[in-house]
């Protein structure tokens, strides 16, 4: 819905709170990708809510001059369900981070997901603990050291793509805090998504965890592990294109293309409906270490649980007519006294 | 054949004041339809009348055994009742662990209606019994009437088209059959029902329909059963009255104040015992555009309603002891953020899962103190089934015009039992609406400026220009809402969300007192209503001097309350927990109780609370 006038700048949606995040946090560049896209929407300010749990990043609504709240830990998922049903004309965010959705709230993501309610999740996950001072998480690699695992962490971690896709969530992306351009182009298509769409933003938290992504971010390395998915094109990566993605027996498997050929490069398709493909794509790698799969996994139609709500209370109306209380008191059958 | 030419050849009844009835048997033996039944077609003769199913947890406890046991009681009368009876004046006994489970509580001399053809060796057996009761004298002092209910209920069904075991499932409408006929009960509003359940054409209903009426005509044609009774209409105050349990009225309560407060009405809930059909309730109706949410645990249950309070729903979330536990952290933030909302608490025995199905008011301290933080809410009570629907309406009034969570007890015992409920005129309800916030766009939109009469904030919900803010656990200050971390900020805000529940106090009801007693008040609230009520009137014949006050509002108390205190000489509080008001009542006003405190699961009964009051009065209690 983007206008050729444009409403709004970037400075409408930012508040006159200070941004409390360390100096360096990739968050500052995912509250820019946020307030640029929202600027670039002719979508009125007072439509959007931000819902977020506990943690870093869910001090993000302070941030947003929109309507916002900070939750619960991990309940965020459940808090903008309520937004979302009661009221569906709002474009409702949910802020959240790899502790919030994936350790104490996992249990509302899935379910969100599954129930296809109509939300934006954004998921920053920077892999560690961040605001009770670096303890591992829920997506840390096995063996890291904290300060809750200083023999190295035996906690087998998630891989957040893959519980989405679990959950049959219907939109699942993933993209990368500095990558401003991709991380608007994932907004755009998760908002015009309809029901539960969850992007996973690599984000950097350069105090407790810092360079974690680097495979994916150097300079030297980037070029050979970033593969990107786009939507009806051959996957292919590569400095030059010689890397592809084919599916044989196994599953999906990682190939020079020049060995396979071409056209045994698998075609990503966004919108199947058998979320088993997408699946295995988040399966080629299980971390942000070596060539790891980027872009919108999964963009299937499914009615969202707002819209078969409201329209189970249309049909209702249609046949019962408008709620009488005179009527539903006497139901159950009454007797007079005279 | 009509129940007319039923009547016809019917001896004389005995006409008696008030019966009271237990229809007992296996939980599948369908006694809480029987029961159910009996109490609507008493309800359309224009009784008084009260009830009280009691069940087990399990949905089929183990066949035949003294725990499978399912019972409704139900209280008829021509005056004016307040409880399904202490003890049952006729009990229906379809096996013998029915009987083991219940004879003790039958009043010596009291009728027993038993299905002769359970009492075989296997289910006596099941039951603990060494030898058949019935024929061992151990009854002798009450009136047994036999009938072979399930070799006559085949019988009657052979028709039907319902064949073998399933032929026996209609026993129970034998037994009501012949429980209409000995208490001149008419069987067309059961015909009626049964036609619209399942069609009095299906094999179903022509089964029930024939079996109840060969239970009806088993009684005419029996001897032993001639000797019959019948019981008049009471005189209830005029108008139009149906018969509803606790969990509905709450329901309707709570659509009436949605209506009236103008606002959608939102329930996100999770399935509990014994709240869950105040959740099945609303769910039914789509058409008034109540949006039910039923959430995948208790948290979520509470914060989807704690984000359609955001969004500016009249928001509802209900639960039992264990659901209250998990919704603790989320309450908490609605208190901090100061939003309408309200937890319904059907209360049941507990600690941890407890007594689902059994009742208890042990989660009083919990619903005051249980919070993280300096965290006060308002507390409403209901005292009876139709109570329930008054209590719902009271917790959104307050809800709305204090931008506050409110917390409404009921129990177990109020959700499921009924009683006769005069019809309001809904009309005359009053208006409990409070506009959302508006802005005239002169400077910043203050989201935590108050009223300074009610002290609640103003409600911004989003959708609406020029107010967008921020909400959330933090602290905030006190105008802006931004994040605070000012100390004398966070004292003055504490201070601030105390006074606003107090403040309450001074519009909410006095409550009554009732009776002039000096000598004794009993105070009570919720539940255990028609229990002290009962004994209060039944020891002031006697000519003691003893008054009831019963609560609606907890918290605050109201503000009367002292003074009530301070009239009587002594106070007792009956309550189904260990004490719970009465270390409120000490700590607020330095007033010492005697408690008389049961958690047997059950409603308390008048006749221990009359004892109470006699031994308290004679000195023997201090």
């Amino acid at each position: 819905m983007t206008t050729d006038t444009k409403r709004f700048e970037r400075s409408d949606f930012q508040t006159d709170q200070e941004v409390r995040w360390c100096p360096g946090c990739g968050d500052y560049t995912i509250l820019a990708s946020v307030q640029t896209y929202l600027a670039s929407l002719d979508i009125d300010r007072e439509k959007h809510v931000f819902v977020s749990g506990i943690g870093c990043s869910s001090r993000f609504p302070y941030y947003m001059n929109t309507y916002g709240m900070h939750g619960v830990h991990g309940r965020a998922p459940a808090i903008a369900t309520g937004i979302a049903i009661a009221n569906p004309e709002l474009t409702v965010w949910v802020i959240t981070g790899d502790g919030d959705a994936l350790s104490i709230g996992g249990n509302h993501l899935i379910h969100t997901l599954r129930r296809n309610v109509n939300l934006n999740i954004i998921l920053f996950n920077n892999q560690i603990y961040g605001l009770t001072k670096g303890q591992f998480s829920p997506t840390s690699e096995l063996g890291k050291k904290t300060k809750t695992s200083p023999m190295g962490s035996i906690d087998r971690p998630f891989n957040p793509v893959s519980l989405a896709l679990g959950s049959e969530a219907s939109f699942v992306a993933r993209t990368l805090d500095m990558d401003r351009n991709h991380t608007i182009s994932m907004l755009k298509a998760m908002r015009e998504h309809e029901g539960s769409g969850l992007l996973e933003i690599y984000q950097n938290c350069n105090v407790f965890n810092d360079k974690a992504f680097l495979d994916l971010t150097a300079k030297d390395t980037r070029d050979e592990n970033r593969i990107w998915l786009e939507d009806g094109e051959p996957i292919i990566f590569g400095p030059n294109g010689e890397y592809g993605v084919t599916f044989d027996g196994k599953g999906a498997r990682i190939v020079e293309v020049s060995q396979v050929g071409r056209h045994n490069i698998h075609v990503h398709n966004a919108s199947n409906p058998d979320p088993s493909v997408a699946f295995a794509l988040s399966r080629l790698a299980h971390g942000p270490y070596g060539p790891t799969p980027l872009g919108i996994f999964r963009n299937v139609p499914v009615p969202s649980y707002g819209r078969l709500l409201e329209e189970q209370i249309t049909r209702a109306r249609e046949k019962q007519g408008p709620g009488d209380l005179a009527k539903v008191i006497r139901s159950r059958g009454t007797w007079t006294v005279e | 054949m009509s129940d007319d030419t039923l009547t016809e050849s019917r001896p004389a009844p005995e006409q008696i004041k008030d019966v009271v009835i237990r229809f007992a048997g296996d939980s599948g033996d369908g006694m809480q339809l029987a029961g159910t039944q009996f109490t609507a077609s008493s309800a359309l003769f224009g009784n008084d009348l009260s009830t009280f199913p009691n069940f087990p947890a399990e949905i089929r406890a183990p066949q035949g055994t003294v725990g499978g046991v399912s019972s409704f009681q139900v209280h008829i009368a021509d005056w004016d009742i307040l409880t399904p009876g202490d003890r049952p004046d006729c009990l229906v006994a379809m096996n013998p662990a029915a009987l083991k489970a219940n004879v003790d509580d039958v009043v010596p001399g009291g009728l027993i209606l038993v299905n002769t053809d359970a009492f075989d060796e296997r289910n006596l057996g099941k039951a603990g019994y060494d030898e058949n009761p019935i024929d061992n004298g151990s009854l002798d002092t009450y009136t047994v009437l036999k009938a072979p209910m399930e070799e006559l209920t085949k019988d009657a069904v052979k028709d039907s088209g319902v064949k073998g075991r399933a032929a026996l499932r209609s026993k129970n409408f034998f037994a009501l059959g012949l429980m209409s006929w000995i208490y001149t009960r008419s069987l067309d509003p059961i015909i009626e029902w049964v036609d619209d359940k399942f069609g009095a054409d299906t094999p179903v209903g022509s089964a029930n329909v024939s079996a109840l009426r060969a239970g009806y005509n088993y009684g005419i044609t029996t001897e032993a059963f001639h000797h019959t009774y019948e019981i008049n209409p009471a005189p209830l105050p005029a108008g139009e009255y149906t018969n509803v349990i606790g969990n509905v009225a709450s329901a309707w309560g709570i659509m009436a104040a949605a209506d009236k407060a103008n606002l959608p009405l939102f329930l996100g809930s999770y399935p509990i015992t014994p709240a869950t059909t105040i959740l099945e309730e609303l769910a039914r109706h789509r058409n008034f555009g109540i949006k039910t949410f039923q959430a995948e645990d208790e948290i979520a249950g509470i914060g989807a309603t704690l984000g359609a309070a955001v969004a500016g729903s009249l928001a509802i979330t209900t639960t039992s002891g264990p659901g209250l536990a998990l919704k603790s952290e989320t309450l908490s933030l609605a208190l901090m953020i100061e939003l309408p909302m309200i937890i319904v608490d059907v209360q049941r025995g507990g600690p941890s899962t407890g007594l689902p199905t059994k009742v208890e008011q042990s989660d009083l301290l919990f619903a005051m103190y249980g919070r993280h933080g300096e965290a006060p809410l308002p507390i409403v009570s209901t005292s009876s089934p139709s109570d329930a629907f008054d209590a719902a309406f009271e917790a959104a009034r307050i809800a709305i015009k204090y931008m506050t969570p409110v917390i409404l007890l009921t129990d177990g015992y109020i959700a499921t039992s009924s009683e006769p409920w005069k019809l309001p005129d809904l009309d005359a309800l009053p208006d409990i609406s409070r506009p959302y916030a508006t802005h005239n766009g002169e400077g910043p939109f203050l989201p935590y400026e108050r009223d300074p009469e009610t002290l609640a904030r103003e409600w911004a919900i989003p959708g609406q220009t020029g107010m967008e803010h921020r909400v959330g656990g933090l602290e905030k200050d006190s105008q802006t809402g931004n994040v605070s971390y000012v100390p004398e900020n966070h004292e003055h805000m504490s201070h601030l969300r105390d006074a606003k529940i107090q403040q309450i106090q001074a519009d909410i009801a006095d409550v009554e007192v009732h009776g002039d007693g000096t000598d004794l008040l009993v105070l009570g609230w919720g539940s255990t209503y028609g229990a002290i009520r009962t004994a209060v009137d039944r020891v002031n014949k006697e000519g003691l001097s003893v008054s009831h006050a019963h609560l609606r509002h907890i918290s605050p108390f109201p503000k009367n309350l002292g003074d009530v205190l301070a009239r009587h000489d002594r106070v007792l509080i009956p309550e189904i927990n260990l004490g719970q008001l009465s270390k409120l009542i000490r700590a607020e006003y330095g007033v010492d109780s005697t408690g008389y405190n049961r958690v047997l699961g059950q409603p308390l009964r008048a006749r221990f609370i009359e004892s109470e009051i006699h031994d308290i009065l004679n000195g023997e209690t201090s």
